[in-house]
């Protein structure tokens, strides 16, 4: 099947951005993520499917140290994000988690207006010199996040009074300010109507463009649309890491097969 | 971990199941009517041969059936990885059942207009042959696809080159009496399609054991299969 989107599929996905080795997650005695090894590229979409408790939330929350905040969290291996381990003394979190994108399940814009939250991240970081610069940045991200039209006149208007898919954009947008090299996505759409869910799907479609893009998602549908490469998680292991169509259609464990064929795995 | 062969959702068993019964379904009267088709020509049984024509709009009954069937059940279920393949590949041989029908009814419709005319010594029992040998293959694909067995598949499409032997050394002979005697000429090319359409019978029934590989592996096996081309066969010697 050479057509259009596969080649196109294809092209981009030569560079890896993060290289996770022998990651092991404990909370407190609980042996949550198992000998990890997984390569993420560049300017792509990769998929964590699997169970709910097998492991894929909690991996993606090593990328950008998210487990940090947790006390009885201990992460051990090395992650590295273009030959940086991201785990290193001289690295801050914060700096970290501003090249490394977040956007939750549940919306959670600041309450404050349109604008502010996506200049939030910016200001902090002092992406911006001047308000005409500042007004680019916000601008070119609700662009980025295909909200700007939606929202252009009325940027003042809190970002809570918008609807779930929109807040779920703006989301999108904010974490996009701060002009990240990695978008993490932890279910975006599970809070989402279909319409909503189809228009973040073309988003992220768009976003692997700049972004490498990964994304845990519970709908396995969604996962075959959007991402280039699927990696199965299972009792804290990984299963299986592959391109997303052979995934799909011709996985090489039984244990994915199970998963993704709806059998009581 | 042992693979499960339920689904949670018990109506996606049944859904899968029910294609693949309307599947099993029109290779029992595929085979019937080639078997039927064969013993009319070899008898000359016109009632017969009318019999398996008419029988053939059943078969593509149940091929329009069974493809809105996988249809609703590509659009409810999304069937993934290997209940997709079998989804697949149950509607491709759906259509080569549908093809090998054709066919059978094709041969009958022959029978029926050869009925008056005198045929070419000794050719009929070769054809016949010939029908029972590929009958026979698309009765073992089938059985290799519910058994699963791409092994078994494999054998198959091996066979297919001896139907393609046999369907050559009849257009010799079928070549060679109508050069002899050119009233053989009207009987020979009925019989010499007639021998065409049972060697098309033997590459669909090789197109089944295809898709059992892919349903069963994931990968469509790679056709190296050596192939004889009779059309330069004849060329030289009707040259003459």
């Amino acid at each position: 099947m050479n057509d259009m989107t596969k080649i196109e599929r294809d092209v981009r996905m030569t560079d890896t951005k993060i290289t996770a080795r022998d990651v092991n997650v404990f909370y407190g005695d609980t042996h949550a993520i198992k000998d990890v090894n997984v390569d993420i590229a560049d300017k792509s979409v990769t998929a964590f499917i699997g169970p709910s408790g097998c492991g894929k939330s909690t991996f993606l929350r090593c990328l950008n140290r998210m487990n940090d905040t947790i006390d009885v969290c201990r992460v051990t291996g090395h992650i590295k994000m273009d030959d940086q381990d991201i785990n290193d003394k001289s690295i801050d979190p914060v700096q970290l988690r501003a090249q490394v994108g977040m956007v939750f399940q549940k919306p959670n814009p600041f309450p404050k207006s349109i604008y502010d939250n996506v200049a939030y991240g910016p200001k902090i970081h002092g992406l911006a010199r001047t308000k005409a610069d500042m007004d680019n940045i916000v601008e070119a991200s609700l662009r980025r996040a295909a909200i700007w039209n939606e929202v252009k006149d009325r940027l003042d208007a809190p970002g809570t009074g918008l609807s779930g898919g929109q807040q779920q954009r703006l989301c999108i947008a904010r974490a996009v300010a701060t002009a990240p090299e990695v978008l993490l996505m932890d279910e975006p759409c599970s809070a989402l109507d279909p319409i909503a869910t189809a228009q973040i799907e073309e988003l992220i479609d768009e976003l692997r463009q700049q972004f490498s893009v990964v994304i845990v998602t519970h709908s396995m549908q969604q996962a075959a649309r959007v991402s280039q490469k699927t990696a199965f998680f299972h009792l804290g292991n990984l299963v299986e890491f592959n391109d997303t169509d052979q995934i799909f259609t011709n996985p090489q464990d039984p244990r994915t097969e199970s998963y993704i064929t709806g059998r009581i795995g | 971990m042992a693979m499960n062969d339920n689904h949670i959702v018990a109506s996606f068993d049944r859904d899968l199941e029910s294609i693949q019964a309307t599947m099993v379904k029109m290779g029992g009267l595929v085979e019937q009517a080639l078997s039927d088709a064969a013993l009319a020509l070899r008898t000359r049984d016109v009632e017969l041969a009318e019999k398996v024509r008419r029988g053939d709009k059943v078969v593509d009954e149940l091929d329009l059936m069974l493809k809105s069937d996988a249809a609703r059940l590509l659009a409810l279920r999304s069937p993934t990885a290997r209940d997709l393949r079998l989804v697949l590949a149950v509607m491709e041989i759906s259509s080569h059942l549908e093809r090998c029908g054709d066919y059978a009814k094709n041969i009958a419709k022959r029978t029926m207009a050869m009925s008056g005319a005198g045929a070419i010594t000794g050719t009929l029992s070769d054809l016949a042959r010939m029908a029972a040998f590929v009958e026979t293959m698309v009765r073992d694909t089938l059985d290799a696809f519910i058994q699963r067995d791409p092994v078994k598949a494999a054998e198959i499409i091996e066979r297919d080159a001896e139907a393609d032997q046999i369907y050559n050394t009849l257009f010799r002979s079928f070549l060679t009496h109508m050069m002899e005697d050119h009233k053989n000429i009207a009987a020979g090319m009925h019989l010499h399609f007639i021998a065409k359409n049972i060697e098309r019978v033997g590459d669909h029934a090789t197109g089944i054991a295809e898709q059992t590989i892919y349903a069963v592996t994931g990968a469509l096996p790679e056709d190296d299969r050596p192939k004889q081309d009779p059309i330069t066969i004849g060329l030289q010697e009707s040259d003459v």
